[in-house]
């Protein structure tokens, strides 16, 4: 196929034949991605627009351009930009579309990077907007899944902050694509909008919920965790009852199916005990490394270089 | 003349009658024409009218005034049924059903605070229109309204 998609904005906007593109790319350049340094991106420029920290997609959004012979330009803190006194976002992206030849964007307003598009010269790749989307995760987490685990017919259990996490609606959105079996996990304080449940059965999904973790580990065959913020929860109490329902220790793995695996976006605070980062079915930190082959697979792409 | 064949409203020589309002909402269509306080127009509005089409339904007469093609787009927004009548010199001129855009501009604020739309950048608001119930979604932040329109509107 062709993929003449100019600009990264969300994983809502492709097809299935679009992300099993991307992936088969990606898998083409991970080898270079572990080690190594090729010529694809000569001459390129990649920059960075990071309005709120960033620790893996900013740096292997880097990596993914230093390994390809590209260079990269930060825009650094905010403080050291125009941002500071009062540029808009609109203006920015006009001036550093005249510096570069892609931009990542990472904005706390939802829209942003659709707003950007508007008036990029050049491609413009969402690195997180706000509660929107985050659409380069999720194509690594579908890398990692189609990597380590099977990506037809799967069970999935996702765990934790349903209500409020970018990265689970976007990864619901993609799974669906692929008829998946999800089973949602949350305290009921954090459950998955309605509408986001409904759109993902129209679209071919298996929807089930609990708010029983124990219920599902022994039932899936990727097991998603995320990071459930304090800030959600008015009362602390509260918030540490729910904490330590949805926290996975080894213990919890003894029955758990053979070739299951354990993710997340990573940071994680309490949810994953570091007992389980030994075992077999961890698999959080390759998560974090298939950024980087995922990021060259797009970068390759929105600026037209074969593989 | 007996009560029972008394109009309740008398016919108006040249303007516009906006039939067929969902019951309710002749309110709210006064105020995307503006008219929420003092005028010198003469306006005439009926509420909760039996109606053959629909049970109940709103009429507004506004007298020496045609409606611009945005307030009509509005006004489907929160009545997708009414009809607007255009009057001149007592007689019918033009009639027609309001129609659903696809697509509205600067109409409608985005419901959500955090959306890009919402901020000093120089973006016009742009929703999505979906019908049955009528859905406007943001095309920035996918923010979906579906409840108090009127609420929303520019």
């Amino acid at each position: 196929m062709t993929f003449d998609r100019r600009h990264i904005l969300s994983t809502k906007d492709f097809t299935r034949d679009e992300i099993d593109y991307i992936l088969e790319r990606a898998v083409k350049l991970e080898t270079l991605a572990k080690g190594g340094r090729s010529d694809l991106l000569a001459g390129n420029i990649l920059a960075l627009l990071f309005y709120e920290p960033s620790t893996r997609t900013r740096m292997s959004f880097e990596t993914a351009m230093l390994r390809l012979g590209g260079s990269v330009l930060n825009l650094g803190s905010k403080e050291a930009s125009s941002v500071v006194k009062g540029e808009t976002l609109a203006d920015t992206i006009r001036v550093i579309s005249t510096y570069s030849d892609v931009i990542v964007l990472r904005h706390p307003s939802e829209g942003s990077a659709r707003m950007a598009a508007e008036f990029a010269s050049v491609p413009i790749i969402n690195g997180g907007d706000g509660a929107g989307h985050h659409p380069t995760q999720t194509l690594l987490d579908l890398y990692t899944i189609k990597k380590e685990s099977h990506l037809d017919n799967l069970d999935i259990a996702i765990v934790g902050d349903l209500k409020y996490g970018r990265t689970v609606h976007s990864l619901a959105y993609a799974l669906s694509l692929y008829c998946a079996n999800i089973t949602l996990v949350s305290p009921h304080q954090l459950k998955m909008p309605d509408q986001i449940k409904e759109d993902l059965k129209a679209m071919g999904a298996r929807v089930s919920e609990t708010e029983n973790l124990e219920e599902v580990l022994d039932n899936v065959d990727v097991l998603y965790m995320t990071r459930i913020q304090k800030e959600r929860f008015p009362d602390p109490t509260e918030y540490n009852k729910v904490v330590g329902a949805y926290k996975i220790t080894g213990e919890h793995l003894e029955n758990v199916r053979e070739d299951m695996i354990v993710m997340h976006p990573l940071p994680r605070i309490y949810e994953i005990d570091s007992s389980v980062d030994d075992s077999t079915h961890a698999r959080y930190f390759e998560q974090s490394f298939y950024g980087v082959p995922i990021r060259m697979a797009l970068l390759t792409i929105v600026l037209g270089v074969d593989v | 003349m007996t009560l029972g064949k008394e109009l309740r409203v008398h016919p108006i020589r040249d303007g516009t009658v906006i039939d067929h309002i969902n019951a309710g909402q002749a309110m709210n269509v006064l105020k995307i024409l503006g008219i929420t306080g003092p005028s010198s127009a003469v306006i005439s509005v009926a509420m909760n009218v039996s109606s053959q089409d629909i049970e109940f339904k709103d009429i507004v007469k506004i007298e020496d005034r045609e409606l611009k093609d945005k307030e009509v787009d509005k006004i489907s927004l929160i009545s997708p049924n009414a009809t607007i009548n255009i009057i001149r010199d007592f007689g019918v001129a033009g009639k027609h059903r309001v129609k659903l855009p696809e697509m509205v501009e600067s109409m409608v604020r985005c419901a959500n605070p955090n959306c890009i739309s919402n901020t000093n950048e120089p973006v016009k608001s742009k929703f999505e229109v979906k019908k049955d119930p009528i859905r406007l979604r943001c095309i920035y932040c996918e923010n979906v309204i579906t409840e108090n329109i009127t609420e929303h509107l520019l």
